[in-house]
């Protein structure tokens, strides 16, 4: 604390830099230490290193690792296992007989510190640099030792409220780490140490935002986005990664009247209410300087009645100028969403084939069930398919590829029966794309459920309010290889048992796909044709599986909740 | 936007922790839901976990005698506009639930101007004029609002709405006995298990939720599942076969309960794994029938059901 406190005086007084405080911090820390990751390392090809929520800015989620291949990953075994520790801890021991922890937290936060929070579980990005795991949680981060789990240092935020479901991991940007909290604070510590540089607000606390967002570094910018159930505007932000200064913000809705997308609104009052929030990392493409993004439904979530028109830039793809914030293009994935499916899955750059043409593809596997291609320098749409099998929502695909929703399928005061539920055919969950394959990979849920209206009122509900829903059952959830020249699924592995959440993916050079089944086991499969070759019980998957080399030995990070599993061959 | 795919991964995950938290011998919270034990802080006022802890709903409950003032005075002046329940009015008055401006404001010094000054069109709805009320009054309905304001729920949700039942009964009960003639009666029938049905499950909506489902509902049996009981009949690698209730399976494990009672568990695959799994269902048609049923088909289902009392 008093560390925290003399750094911050030391930033307003005497306008010190970044590094300037950190030894002000920590006076082990030396100036002539070398950045841990310089931004423009991002731009280079992922090797030993994760140093982004998908690895690299392509969001493929592809090693190009090869010593753990399809004959030699029946022999991987456990290296280390590790759990979170959320405790604020002094250094001494509550417990007589234990030793006094090595580990000192550090605090900081604007709140009064009397709030329970969740117990940590890992739902995002761990990053791997130089031999150090990073890893958040709300209102906490932590550094370990990516040889032996051992943990370096622990970071706990003290939190002003708001919804703590998820941080979904940090960035790193020089020897900065930053990572977002629940109540709209943008953190940013000294990475080798865990103390804190400084913190910035990033959304109105007050209008019920909630940040869970991995940051994106590109260059000298920190892009930024917020979350919100409440009928607010999404946005994202760009912040100097150095001091935390806003350098453009970008409403995903339209907040003024002369904005060429009202028209997609009924009123600027629905338009400035209307939800489209940025709550997933997006990918990069250097060649175009695009920040494709995903974003999210529009609001109120189940009553479409008083937001008529199709709702732009809600559950959309949209690329952004990453100098500006100017929208180049856009693609709507579901026009007038009225069922809560965010389209914020992380959009997957790659080179691809499209009717004998080379293109620069995008391509998206949305929560409504159908799966996008797109060219990425210009946003034409080129292929689209209902990978859900179960989604029974749509009347099909419009013209421009877009599924046209049936009103039918909205909540109703007597009941509709809707696949997928409110979860989605997937989720939060990343995909992943194999280029030696051409495969695109995914799980699918195939969840039904009854809708009903509870809040017929004339004006719409609010928030996510106005509906009830009811879980019937599932025809049988799935994990998908789906060909991104059409859409259709290469090969489709159906779990046994009944519901079930699938996971996130992780694809390598040598064949290899990593997820998680519906059934706590942590699996390997080949990627081109998902037959089982390795398997753990070690529970559900919660956090996206990634591999990474030190010392010539290649792990494979899996989280389970609040634990950390690394795999080699032993 | 929400995150939360399905709630039985929490559940999931706490059991799949389990036996690995047992070896660990370390306490952990068992389910979503429990107040987190390992955190050394106390729960606050709001901080349960789960629930969205915002400022319009940490603040100190106010004065009741002038929230009640405050609404009297909102029901005069501002209720024509903005709605008898805050959430905008036919005269073009905004949701004040949702407004920032509302959200923002501490104790008035944002509410009070406007309501006393008036203010002009803006953000694509109407100017809103001026009410020559004295300051505590206009305070008044600030805190009238704040303390609804208080009162709406997770998710961004309206207060809670005045209990109105909704008629849910749209369908056809004759066509739904047609129905249920040509899709049910091999496993159901009128006269058997779902004699009296109506009565037992008198809310047609949980009516619809549990026969789509194939869930049992109404007074519960007691020792009887809420579904059948799934059965196994496992091959193994000798030719013989063991069959009894299932009670796990993946990939790579099938484990059951024979009639006995005893608990057996196999290995699916590689040399030593099991032939053959067949998988008795009894929800089986129940899940084939989620991808064929048209809404209509639900509603005249459950109208049907609806007269079984």
């Amino acid at each position: 604390m008093i560390r925290v406190a003399r750094c911050a005086v030391l930033l307003v007084g005497a306008s010190l830099g970044l590094f300037g405080c950190a030894l002000a911090a920590d006076p082990t820390q030396s100036a002539s230490l070398p950045p841990l990751l310089p931004p423009a390392q991002l731009l280079q090809p992922l090797k030993d290193s994760w140093p982004t929520y998908a690895g690299d800015y392509s969001g493929r989620r592809y090693s190009s690792l090869r010593q753990i291949d399809k004959s030699a990953v029946a022999h991987l075994s456990l290296a280390w296992t590790t759990r979170l520790n959320g405790e604020v801890r002094d250094g001494r021991s509550r417990n007589p007989f234990a030793p006094p922890s090595s580990i000192i937290t550090n605090v900081g936060g604007e709140g009064k510190g009397d709030y329970a929070i969740p117990p940590p579980a890992v739902k995002g990005a761990v990053l791997q640099v130089d031999g150090v795991l990073y890893v958040t949680s709300p209102d906490n981060a932590w550094a370990f030792d990516a040889r032996s789990g051992t943990e370096l240092w622990h970071f706990f935020w003290k939190t002003r409220g708001g919804t703590h479901i998820a941080s979904r991991g940090p960035a790193l940007w020089n020897s900065s780490l930053f990572f977002e909290t629940p109540d709209d604070y943008l953190v940013s510590l000294n990475a080798r140490t865990g103390h804190e540089n400084w913190h910035v607000p990033i959304a109105e606390f007050a209008d019920e935002y909630f940040s869970t967002m991995a940051p994106v570094v590109i260059g000298n910018h920190l892009l930024v986005g917020t979350g919100n159930d409440s009928d607010a505007p999404g946005f994202l932000q760009s912040f100097d990664p150095a001091t935390g200064k806003l350098q453009w913000k970008r409403y995903m809705v339209p907040m003024t009247a002369d904005d060429p997308v009202l028209k997609s609104w009924p009123s600027l009052d629905a338009a400035r209410h209307g939800g489209g929030q940025v709550w997933m990392p997006g990918s990069y493409d250097p060649q175009t300087d695009l920040y494709i993004t995903g974003t999210g439904n529009p609001t109120p979530g189940y009553t479409g009645v008083a937001r008529l028109g199709d709702n732009l830039y809600t559950c959309s793809m949209v690329a952004v100028r990453v100098a500006t914030g100017e929208i180049v293009w856009h693609y709507q994935t579901s026009p007038h969403d009225t069922h809560d499916w965010d389209s914020s899955q992380t959009p997957i750059l790659f080179d691809g084939t499209i009717d004998g043409k080379p293109r620069k593809l995008v391509a998206t596997a949305a929560r409504n069930g159908y799966f996008f291609t797109l060219d990425r320098v210009t946003g034409e749409h080129l292929v689209s398919y209902k990978f859900g099998t179960t989604a029974n929502w749509s009347k099909g695909t419009k013209a421009n590829g877009q599924p046209d929703p049936n009103p039918e399928k909205s909540a109703t005061v007597p009941g509709s029966l809707v696949s997928p539920f409110e979860g989605g055919v997937t989720n939060y969950q990343a995909a992943a794309f194999n280029p030696d394959t051409g495969l695109f990979y995914t799980h699918e849920n195939t969840g039904f459920n009854i809708l009903y209206l509870t809040d017929p009122d004339p004006r719409g509900s609010m928030g996510l309010g106005g509906k009830r829903f009811s879980v019937v059952g599932y025809s049988g959830n799935a994990f998908q290889a789906i060909d991104y020249r059409t859409g259709k699924p290469a090969w489709r592995h159906v779990w046994p048992g009944n519901g079930g959440t699938g996971t996130s993916v992780l694809t390598t050079a040598t064949g290899l796909v990593f997820t998680g089944d519906t059934n706590g086991n942590f699996v390997a499969m080949d990627a081109t044709n998902g037959d089982l070759l390795w398997h753990t019980g070690i529970g559900n998957i919660s956090a996206p599986p990634e591999t990474y080399a030190l010392d010539g030995h290649q792990y494979v990070l899996a989280s389970v909740g609040d634990a950390l599993f690394a795999f080699v061959l032993n | 936007m929400d995150q939360r795919p399905d709630w039985r991964h929490s559940v999931g995950l706490a059991g799949g922790l389990g036996a690995l938290l047992l070896a660990a011998a370390v306490a952990t919270p068992a389910a979503m839901g429990q107040a987190p034990a390992r955190n050394a802080i106390p729960p606050g006022p709001a901080g349960i976990f789960g629930q969205a802890t915002y400022p319009g709903k940490q603040r100190p409950p106010g004065d009741p005698a002038v929230i009640a003032r405050g609404q009297a005075l909102f029901g005069i002046n501002c209720k024509a506009c903005h709605g008898a329940d805050l959430r905008g009015g036919d005269l073009g008055g905004p949701n004040l639930l949702r407004s920032a401006l509302v959200l923002g404001d501490q104790s008035g010094e944002a509410i009070i101007p406007v309501v006393q000054k008036g203010r002009p069109a803006s953000q694509g709805g109407p100017p809103m004029p001026a009410f020559a009320l004295p300051r505590a009054d206009a305070q008044a309905i600030a805190e009238y609002i704040h303390s609804i304001v208080g009162r709406k729920v997770n998710q961004g949700g309206p207060p809670p709405l005045p209990e109105k039942p909704l008629d849910i009964l749209v369908g056809d009960p004759g066509r739904g006995a047609q129905y249920f003639a040509a899709h049910c009666r091999s496993c159901h029938s009128a006269s058997g298990d779902l004699r009296g049905i109506a009565t037992r499950i008198a809310n047609p909506a949980t009516l619809q939720d549990s026969w789509v489902a194939g869930r049992r509902a109404g007074a519960p049996v007691p020792g009887a599942p809420a579904t059948p009981p799934t059965q196994v009949l496992v091959t193994l690698n000798s030719g013989g076969t063991v069959q009894g209730t299932l009670k796990h399976l993946d990939d790579f494990t099938v484990s059951l309960t024979t009639a006995q009672g005893q608990y057996r568990s196999f290995i699916r695959q590689g040399p030593q794994g099991v032939r053959a799994v067949q998988v008795r269902d009894p929800l089986q048609q129940h899940r084939q029938l989620l991808t064929q049923y048209t809404d209509g088909d639900m509603h005249d289902v459950t109208a049907y059901l609806a007269t079984l009392k």
